[in-house]
Order: structure tokens, then sequence, then C-alpha cells
């Protein structure tokens, strides 16, 4: 297995990084508590650098660097100089001073996580920049549904394959416009070969497609639920209810939301995900997100095996190189 | 006292030269041109040898920030007048966005007398629409007419109200202001970082569309044919705008235009290609535009639709550009390397070298209302720029006159050394 410097953007990496993270992040989840994973990052430290509000992002990356034996050093945005008008190059490189051998980073800026590449040196990992990705999410959710199709086409019992993704039909709907864990999943999963399709009003869609991997847009989530493989639902940001992009929340829900009728239209082995944190009876209704077939839960467990298998790959002793 | 430019190659559009001419200069004037050796017999007490270099009318910008008063720490009148020299412009006229603002006589004359205390490029100030270049209030556009404005614009915070900006252009005709106008809809532009495209969709970004320019290009073509005014759209970056300008003008409307060197040579894929050390010096209002609106500029330049290329030189200190892009400070220099990129788009036949000329002299001199300048007619006012056309070279940063360094271009553009470069500026007949 190989692995990248940095984790900077899906698009950026090669097919082989992408399934070295998958297939790692497999065996660490099927290994458990192994003293060998729990030693990788022995001696090295993390800077979680989150200037945007997060819970499962850096909760998972905080466990996942305790799972594997590091330390992290946090960073609140509220109590800190940032506040008080400092660049944030001039608080990068201050915190960097207090020594750490990688740095993952949540910010609002498309491209900041290159910045702080450019500014430090040492390997960053993005956890969500701007509007523009989110790779540790695109990848525990391609390990979630690889792991839900070995279940139900008939793996069961064999290792789980990222080739299982060829073909599957998958329907990612809402706020793709503003939305990086959607351009991070665009691009995984075209690249494991799903057909993928997007979806949701059309003020919320990117109109120029042609720097993507080939993909389709549906408006209409009934033309396409009953043939989907899998539903990715994404959240209403707060900001966008009432700034002008739909009418009102109640027509959201009912043309674009999955509403407990909508879920009737799905397969019955289709799966439905959601990043999270999810606007109940808006883009998704409690008896959608409750669901058997609602694979929620298993993206939040899943998260900290694949930032494990990220922060292994890229500092552990196979990867980091500088 | 006479000088002699000898041995060189004259290019007046103005008066249809392009052959090797002799110059005789005195008194700051063009006393005499005629062909190679013939003033052998004639008293000279200064000789200037141009052998192997192009003489043409001095260049000159419409469109620079010379940030002084405000900030220093970018620009002032004796820099950016200095990078003026450097590349080739013996005038520049300067947008109002100092602070204070150029909406007082005072400021004017401010900055007209630190143009004078320089003693480099001439410098024609251009005022504010509005006080403060807010928007609401015109400004004093009578008091900075006699204090010796050229034209009016808010540039970079177009005027949003379109019965102020009506107000404003029929004001403006009772003192022969031109209105230029940065094209923008802020209600579709505002808090974009680049064009609305296939990167902005890409990489995340709110992007700027085509139509913001085209909107606004609209309506101030409206209100000109309204009001009368003379109308003269900045920075133009898109083929819409193009389309609406090349109608205006064929409806008479009184309407000139302008392209920079950056919409002419690259587009929005910079932006994806461009590694994040220098990404934020490719970002400016109008943004890079697409490939299409790129071609659209240059086939415009042949026929006679764009009327100059103007630099938009807008320093920025690193403070400014070294942060996340949305906030990264809109713009680029121009000033010393509008010249060498233009020739570069002469050597690949995108335009004729004279066409590139008249686009840097005659015509802006026309928008001056200076007939003695962008001309080497016998009479004219001798501001001229000598040109070496074959010298290689790249532009350092160690070579920028200017106070900041923001641009694309330093250390070669593309991989491609910069072939062209300025031998001498001359004002009034004095080389600078």
């Amino acid at each position: 297995m190989t692995f990248p410097e940095n984790l900077l953007a899906i698009r950026t990496i090669s097919d082989d990084h992408i399934l070295s993270f998958l297939n790692q992040s497999f065996q660490f989840k099927a290994k458990g508590a192994d003293p060998a994973v729990g030693s990788i990052l022995k001696g090295k430290t993390v800077l979680q650098f989150f200037t945007e509000n997060s819970t499962r992002t850096k909760m998972s990356f905080e466990a996942a660097v305790r799972k594997l034996g590091g330390s992290s050093i946090g960073f609140a945005q509220q109590q800190s100089s940032l506040a008080k008008g400092e660049t944030l190059k001039d608080t990068v490189q201050t915190i960097f001073q207090y020594g750490v051998d990688a740095v993952v980073v949540r910010n609002h800026s498309s491209g900041s996580p290159e910045l702080f590449h450019k500014w430090l040196g040492v390997p960053i990992i993005n956890a969500g920049d701007g509007q523009h990705e989110h790779p540790t999410q695109a990848l525990l959710d391609a390990m979630t549904l690889i792991e839900h199709f070995t279940v139900h086409d008939k793996q069961r019992g064999k290792a789980p394959d990222p080739k299982i993704l060829k073909g599957k039909l998958i329907y990612i709907l809402g706020d793709v416009l503003h939305s990086r864990v959607a351009r991070s999943n665009i691009h995984l999963l075209a690249r494991l070969g799903a057909d993928v399709v997007i979806g949701g009003p059309p003020t919320l869609l990117p109109k120029d497609l042609s720097l993507f991997p080939k993909i389709t847009t549906e408006f209409q989530p009934d033309r396409v639920l009953r043939d989907v493989d899998a539903v990715m639902m994404l959240r209403v940001q707060y900001e966008r209810q009432g700034a002008g992009y739909f009418p009102s929340k109640e027509e959201y829900r009912h043309f674009w939301g999955l509403t407990k009728d909508r879920i009737g239209l799905l397969k019955p082995e289709a799966a439905i995900l959601h990043p999270g944190p999810i606007n109940r009876g808006l883009e998704i209704d409690p008896e959608a997100a409750e669901c058997p077939q609602s694979l929620i839960l298993k993206q939040v467990e899943n998260g900290v095996w694949m930032r494990m298998s990220v922060l292994a790959g890229i500092l552990g002793s196979g990867g980091g190189k500088k | 006292m006479k000088t002699l430019i000898h041995g060189g190659h004259l290019i007046d559009p103005s008066s249809k030269i392009d052959e090797a001419k002799d110059i005789v200069i005195e008194s700051g004037r063009i006393n005499a041109v005629d062909k190679p050796g013939a003033f052998a017999g004639t008293k000279i007490e200064n000789k200037i040898d141009a052998k192997g270099k192009w003489i043409v009318p001095g260049l000159i910008d419409l469109h620079v920030h010379l940030r002084e008063p405000g900030f220093e720490h970018k620009e002032t009148v004796a820099t950016g007048t200095h990078a003026a020299i450097v590349g080739g412009f013996t005038s520049v006229a300067c947008m109002a966005n100092t602070n204070p603002v150029n909406d007082s006589a005072a400021v004017t004359e401010m900055i007209i007398s630190r143009a004078r205390a320089a003693n480099q490029a001439r410098v024609f100030p251009i005022g504010a629409v509005t006080q403060g270049l807010k928007g609401e209030m015109l400004a004093d556009i009578g008091f900075m007419a006699e204090a010796g404005i050229c034209a009016l614009s808010d540039d970079g915070m177009p005027v949003m109200n379109s019965a102020l900006m009506r107000k404003a252009m029929e004001y403006a005709t009772a003192f022969d202001l031109p209105i230029i106008s940065h094209a923008e809809d802020i209600a579709l532009s505002g808090g974009t970082a680049m064009n609305e495209g296939p990167v902005s969709a890409l990489v995340g970004f709110k992007g700027n569309p085509a139509a913001s320019e085209e909107i606004m290009v609209a309506r101030e073509i409206a209100l000109a044919r309204l009001t009368g005014a003379k109308l003269h759209i900045a920075h133009l970056s898109t083929k819409q705008g193009l389309k609406q300008v090349e109608r205006a003008k064929a409806d008479g409307v009184a309407i000139t235009c302008e392209v920079t060197p950056h919409h002419l040579i690259l587009n929005e894929m910079a932006l994806l290609h461009s590694h994040a050390s220098n990404r934020a010096d490719h970002k400016m209002a109008p943004p890079l535009r697409s490939e299409g609106d790129q071609q659209a500029l240059l086939e415009a330049l042949n026929t006679g639709l764009i009327d100059m290329v103007a630099s938009d030189h807008a320093p920025h200190s690193c403070v400014d550009k070294e942060t996340e892009f949305e906030m990264v400070a809109n713009g680029i220099l121009g000033l010393q390397t509008t010249l060498p990129l233009l020739l570069g788009l002469v050597a690949a036949g995108k335009f004729s070298r004279s066409r590139m000329i008249e686009l840097l002299s005659a015509n802006p001199a026309k928008f001056l209302k200076r007939s003695d300048l962008g001309t080497l007619k016998v009479g004219s006012t001798a501001d001229l720029t000598l040109i070496d056309p074959t010298l290689e070279w790249t532009l350092t940063k160690d070579q920028v006159v200017s106070i900041s360094t923001n641009s694309p271009f330093l250390d070669g553009f593309q991989g491609r050394r910069f072939k062209g470069k300025v031998f001498a500026t001359m004002v009034a007949g004095v080389v600078k």
C-alpha cells in the first residue's frame, strides 16, 4: 500500500492512494484493538486546527489519534487571537512552533489546506475546506457503502472490496452547490466506478460540471429513487434557509426531502446516507433517518476507522515521506 | 538644444508611418522627422543611437492605481510613475479609490503636485463620480474638472443606483468629462472570488457570472444614450459585454472601451493550474473569464471594437495577498508587464504591432483630448518610447520598481521569457 504526503482533496490524489486508505480502514476495523495499531503514532503530535464548528469530524479525528497512540493539540477559534484579528498565517505559524508533526485543518475558505501546506511544509489533512472538499467524509462514506453492498450482494463473509461500487447508482440529493461533502463524494464514487446522479433545487446545484468526472443531474427525486442503490442526503445549511434559494422549508421538504412517503419508493436494499448533522423534518424525516436502510450511525462509527487509516497512512512508518 | 534620435525604426499609427526614420527634438517638441541620415548636416548637440530599436509615441495607460494618498505602503505617485517610465509609459490616468477618495479638488491638486515633484510620467487624475465612492451623492465634479481631472469613475465600487448614474452622466456633459464604468452588477457579483464557470464549480467558490458585466454595460449604454454623455467601459472581460459595445457603437453612442493584458493572456483555467504560491496573483475584478471570452477579446483587438489596452495596475502588499482566497485583494501590477505581454501577442500573430501601438498611444491620447500626445507628427510633444524588440528577459522581483510585487508574470510567464524590452522613455524631450 502506498500513501500520499497530504490529503488535501480527493480530486488530487491517485486511485492507488484512495484504495490504500480504504483497504487499510477495513484492516483496522477487522483487527479492532490491536497493540501494533495502537503505537503507530507513538511520539507524534497532531494539531487539530478547526476554525469552524464540528462535532463528529473533530471528535473522530481526536479519537483516531488517541487510538493510534499519538497526541493532539486542539485549537478553539473563539478563545484565540484569530478572534482578535491575527491573520490566519500568523496564527498557524505560531501554533506550529509548539511542535507538531501534522495538521488536521477545518476552515471556511476553499483551498486553505493548500496554503497551510505552503506555510508549514508538514503533512496536512483536510477536514473540510469551505465549499471545496471534505475528503475523509467521502472516504468513510465509500467505506460504509462498500460494507453495505458486501452484505447485500450475497458477498457476506468475504472481505470488503471497493470494486463492488462499480455500476452502483448513487443519488446525491440537496445543496450540492455549497457542499464539500458532495464534491469529494462525486470525485470518489465516480472514480470507483459508481454512476453518480446529483439532484436538488436548481438554485443549489453547480451549473458547469465539465471539470468533474462524468455525472448527471436529475432535479426530481421521484424520477430516480426507485432505481438507486443508495441515496446520499445533504444538509440544508442554516444560512441557506430564507436566503432566496428556495421559497420555504415546507416547499423544500415537499419536493426534495427524503420524506417517510419517499422511502417507500426505494428498493429494500437501497441505503440511506447523511453526513450529519441532520435537519429532521427538512431534508430528511425522522422515519427515514431511523429506518433499517439508514446507515447514518454506521457512517459515524466508520469515521474513526477511516481517520485512523488516513493518519496512519500519512504519518505512520509507511507514509509521511517528506 | 537639439536632440537627434537616429538609426531607429519609427512606428507612428497616427501618421501611418512604419519605417526607418530619424527624428529631431527641440524644446520638448518633435522638430523634424525625415529619412535616415537626412540630418547629417544639421547642428545637433545631443545624439541618441536607436539602431535596432523601435521609436513609438510615448505609451499611455488610462487605468492605473497609484494608491496615494492613503495606501503608500502599496504604491506612491513617485514609485508608480517610475514604474510607468520603466514600462514605457509617458502618461497614466489614476483611479480615485485613494484615502481620502479623489472626490474633491484638494485631492486632485495634491496628486497633480506629487506627480510634478516626482517628475516621471505625466499623471491625469480621474475623479470619483460619488462622494467617498459610496454611490449616494455626487462628488465635486465641477471643482475637480477645474483642478484637472480627465474623467470620472467610481471604478471598483460601481454606482448601482441608475437614477444617480443618470444624473452624474448628465452633469458631466457640462464639463465634457467621460464616465469610466467598471461594469459589474454587485447584486450578482458581490462576495464572489472568481468567474462563475467550471473552475468555480469544481473548487467551490461563489462565481461572478458574465451576466454581471453584460447587464451593467447594457445599463451604462442606455444611460449614455439618454444623457448624451461620453462613456468608457473599463477592462471589458466578456464576449457578451463586447457585443453590447459593438451594437452601441453601430448605433452612434459615444462609447469607447479598454481591455487589460491579463484578460487577453489568461483565462479562468489559470486558477486551477496555478500553484498555491501565486494563485492569489490571479485574482482580480473583473475575474479571469472563460476561454471563449478570452478568444472574443483577442479577436476584437483587430476589428477596432476595442479602443485601448489599459493595465489596471493594482499594487497590493503581501498582507493583502497571503490570506484566504476570498479575502485576497483584487488586482495585479501592470505597468512593467503590459508592453512585453502585448509584444508576445504580436509575435503570436494575434494583432499587428502598429495596432498595438495605436491601442497604447493614439487612442488613449484621443480620450484625453490631447492631440499633441500619442503621435510623433512634427510639432507634437516629444513623449516617446524606444523599444528593443529582440531583447529577451524576465522580470524578477528585484527589477520591480513598484512598492508591491503582486504579479503572476514574475520570473517568466508559462515558462517563457519576455521578448522585447523598453530601451528608453522620453517625456517632453527628456530621457527619464
